[in-house]
């Protein structure tokens, strides 16, 4: 409990941290707001008004006090060049995106560990030496490329989906998913290969320990010994790392919506991007970064479940 | 002695394969620097989506340019983009890890929450932030790429820092009254070189595929001067029509990060 | 006295480096019923080589092991995997020098305890198994065995932890237990400790016990018979007494030299 709460409380602080640094990149450092919503050609008496009335004048900290609390209550502003809410735009493309990162994040998982299982039970067999090889050639290959060669591959000369015939989730949920199949495997494939590498060299490592002769020593055979010891020793970094990997993911899914056509968040921020619609950009960073931050506190409270020596070490 | 181990470095094999792959891509770079086969802007209306010949050794594009002109001036920018990338991510990232590590105390704890909040934040979205802050271009690219990259290095140098500092030689020459800049740079820095370098090896190799990434988006260098990652995003839609156009740039780039994994990984192995 | 293990010309080599390395040569050793044997020798003997040996523990490809090592009928170092293992934990059992790192670091210590039984009683009810095994944490020395059973190694102390080491290792009772350099982590205190804890369970479970150690005095005060190992070799051995009060072999002699008193008589 002690530990729950000393970790909620420094995701807070991380939360603060991290909407602070937003705060400041899209509301201090670019300039004034006013003049920006309104143009440079604008009357001065105008900018005063228009600044009185969006709040510029008062203290920094007020505005970020001010900003958070809206933002929390899911007022992300309005967008400069829709003039619409930040939420009407964003809001019905975020279930697209997560999904689409969090079956990438199904793959990597179910993928991953058994084959991180096999190469390190079969230690310098014929499996293990042509999986370490073809895992560093994947771990090359950007995820937009290796999407493209899908694309190519499965879309147009297997045809075994249609590229560009994405169909939504409110439509069609079966075809929807079947439509994110192929781009969450190109995102999930440099992790699988990243995470198979470092199970297997965890596993190998822990395998060689006192705990695991000790295991052989009480009639334990070579998969008690894995998976009633070793496992679960090895699993530990794992965890973090997949941690990371599920944020990255979703970060990752920006640019493989672009090669394959999906209309989740990627379009609409990089528009927002080149047309400096700050408080459209500003929502969605804000939103990434609040599911990266509740990822980790989730890894930290799964990390406590199967590590006991958390007490001590932390 | 030191030649021995030298020798042992060139026997590793994942050294070799990286060391012949890097020279092949930068031979082709510097030669790139003199001497192209074609102007790479130069476009041709008679030419367009050309297949592999022996006068267009990969092909040419959309508008008739020499893919394998293009692919050579867009291995320098991308080359050039994840140098500059490492430069601010190591240097910045060295000094303040270990800054941070060698004091600790209150300077330490906040900068590391901090460091730590970015790091875990994918390091693609950091870029976006910056790049949508200070406008699309290659320069920006590299600063934002470059802040993007410090979390990463603060965090390895500090925790090496933190291991060396505790040493008995360290604390000898603290005895003998060595200053704390001196400490750190001449003493502490220089040993931890060989993690420090295959860090940065293995930056190259992610810096390559976070510039390819964001060019791919639109938000690094600007067309007619492409860097590689904008290549593919344009020659995209051709994958069915003419494959060599989206393949030559692919594979460069593939190879490229190849390149300097296998270096990182011979060099984390050698000891 | 009947023999219960009987190891002859024990060979073992390493095949690591481009030379073959021989760790242990022409190794004999009879273990009657209820009966501690001794083994003592400087780091490097192979007195912890023909351990891992008897144990079924060295099973990596690189090593080579010839002679017999005779259990119940069977030859140890030629019998199936699953021959071995059936004796593994329930009718030999071991324990380590080091009980810092011998115990699985995530798993609560009952579980680790029952291991054996689940292993090789499947028969056994959750319940009684539990009971055994806070019995037996009792029968260490261990008075908390209540909290003990659901607590985590790194909640113990270095002796705690060899005690639960030697739990685990005598709730199957069984016919061996191998002692592979018990105390040589422990204080001085606790490794009296250890030791007369291994002599009660030898005395009261009649559990033979082969007792390695490069500390004479202790191999002196517990074992009936002694064997010394020099590089691999066998120098000496008989009963404890003889060879201490009248060691033929320089070797011996010198380890002897090397104790600071030993009270025979004790």
């Amino acid at each position: 409990m002690k530990y729950t709460l000393k970790k909620l409380s420094s995701t807070i602080v991380t939360l603060i941290v991290v909407s602070l640094c937003v705060f400041l990149a899209f509301n201090v450092l670019p300039g004034d707001p006013a003049i920006r919503m309104l143009g440079l050609e604008a009357s001065p008496e105008l900018v005063a008004q228009t600044r009185e009335k969006m709040g510029l004048n008062d203290p920094l900290l007020v505005r970020y006090f001010r900003w958070f609390v809206a933002f929390l209550q899911g007022d992300f502003g309005t967008s400069y060049t829709y003039s619409v809410p930040v939420s009407s735009l964003i809001l019905s493309k975020i279930p697209i995106t997560l999904t689409l990162g969090l079956l990438a994040f199904f793959f990597t998982v179910v993928i991953s560990i058994p084959v991180g299982i096999a190469t390190a039970k079969y230690e310098n067999g014929i499996l293990d030496r042509s999986i370490t090889v073809i895992n560093q050639v994947i771990m090359a290959i950007p995820p937009f490329f290796s999407g493209i060669l899908i694309t190519f591959i499965f879309g147009m000369i297997l045809r075994l989906f249609t590229p560009g015939g994405f169909v939504s989730y409110t439509q069609d949920i079966k075809g929807f998913l079947r439509y994110l199949f192929f781009p969450s495997i190109a995102i999930a494939f440099p992790k699988i290969a990243m995470t198979v590498k470092m199970l297997r060299g965890n596993l190998i490592d822990e395998a060689g320990k006192d705990y695991a002769r000790t295991a052989y020593s009480r009639g334990n055979n070579t998969n008690g010994v894995l998976y009633r010891h070793v496992l679960k020793n090895a699993m530990i970094p794992v965890i973090t790392f997949l941690g990371m990997a599920l944020a990255d993911m979703v970060a990752g899914s920006i640019v493989i919506e672009q090669v394959f056509n999906i209309p989740g968040i990627s379009r609409i921020l990089l528009s927002s991007i080149s047309n400096r619609d700050y408080p459209v950009v500003e929502a969605i960073i804000m939103g990434i970064a609040m599911i990266v931050i509740g990822v980790n506190f989730l890894v930290d409270i799964i990390y406590r479940i199967i590590d006991p020596r958390i007490d001590i070490d932390d | 002695m030191k030649n021995n181990r030298f020798k042992k470095l060139l026997k590793n094999p994942y050294v070799l394969i990286g060391g012949i792959i890097m020279g092949v891509i930068l031979l082709m770079i510097i030669v790139g620097c003199f001497w192209m086969p074609y102007e790479p802007t130069k476009m041709s209306a008679s030419e367009k989506l050309q297949g592999i010949s022996l006068r267009h050794i990969m092909g040419t594009d959309n508008m008739g340019r020499d893919v394998f002109s293009r692919v050579m001036y867009g291995s320098r920018v991308t080359l050039m983009i994840a140098i500059g990338t490492i430069i601010i991510g190591a240097g910045v990232g060295t000094i303040i890890g270990s800054i941070t590590g060698y004091f600790g105390g209150m300077i330490d704890e906040v900068t590391m929450r901090v460091i730590d909040a970015l790091f875990a934040f994918p390091s693609i979205l950091l870029a976006l932030v910056i790049v949508s802050v200070f406008g699309v271009g290659w320069p920006q690219l590299v600063i934002s790429l470059g802040i993007a990259f410090v979390p990463s290095f603060a965090r390895i140098v500090r925790g090496e820092v933190l291991r060396c500092k505790n040493m008995d030689y360290i604390e000898n020459a603290r005895l003998q009254g060595v200053s704390d800049f001196r400490m750190i740079f001449l003493h502490i820095l220089p040993n931890i070189k060989g993690v420090l370098a295959s860090s940065i090896l293995i930056g190259f190799n992610n810096a390559v595929l976070a510039e390819a990434g964001l060019s791919y988006l639109g938000v690094g260098s600007q067309p007619p001067y492409a860097s590689l990652g904008r290549m593919l995003s344009d020659a995209q839609q051709y994958m069915f029509t003419r494959p060599s156009y989206v393949l030559c740039p692919g594979i460069v780039i593939v190879l490229m990060v190849l390149g300097f994994a296998f270096l990182g990984e011979g060099i984390k192995r050698w000891k | 006295m009947e023999i219960i293990l009987d190891v002859t010309d024990l060979h073992i080599e390493f095949h690591d480096s481009d030379t073959p390395e021989t760790a242990v040569e022409d190794f004999d050793l009879m273990l009657g019923a209820g009966e501690i044997v001794g083994i003592v020798g400087e780091s490097g003997s192979g007195k912890s080589m023909s351990a891992l040996a008897i144990a079924g523990l060295l099973n990596r490809h690189a090593i080579k092991k010839t002679g017999r090592i005779m259990f119940e009928g069977h030859d140890l170092l030629t019998c199936d995997r699953k021959t071995l293992r059936s004796f593994q934990g329930d009718e030999i059992s071991i324990i380590f020098q080091e009980p810092m790192t011998s115990l699985n670091p995530v798993k609560r210590i009952g579980w680790q305890v029952e291991e054996s039984l689940r292993i090789h009683h499947p028969e056994i009810k959750k319940n009684e198994r539990k009971k055994m095994a806070i019995d037996m944490l009792l029968d260490v020395g261990l008075e908390n065995a209540n909290e003990v059973y659901y607590m985590y190694p790194h909640e113990l102390s270095g002796g705690m932890r060899q005690r639960v080491m030697i739990a685990a290792a005598m709730i199957g009772n069984p016919q061996i237990l191998i002692a592979d350099e018990p105390t040589t982590a422990l204080d001085v205190t606790v490794q009296a400790q250890i030791v007369e804890l291994l002599k009660k369970l030898n005395r009261e479970k009649g559990t033979s016990i082969i007792f390695i150690s490069h500390d004479l005095s202790l191999v002196s005060q517990l074992c009936q018979r002694v064997i010394v190992m020099q590089k691999g070799n066998i120098v000496e051995s008989g009963d404890t007494k003889t060879v201490f009060s009248r060691p033929r072999h320089s070797y011996t002699k010198k380890l002897i030299a090397a104790i600071p008193k030993i009270d025979l008589d004790n």
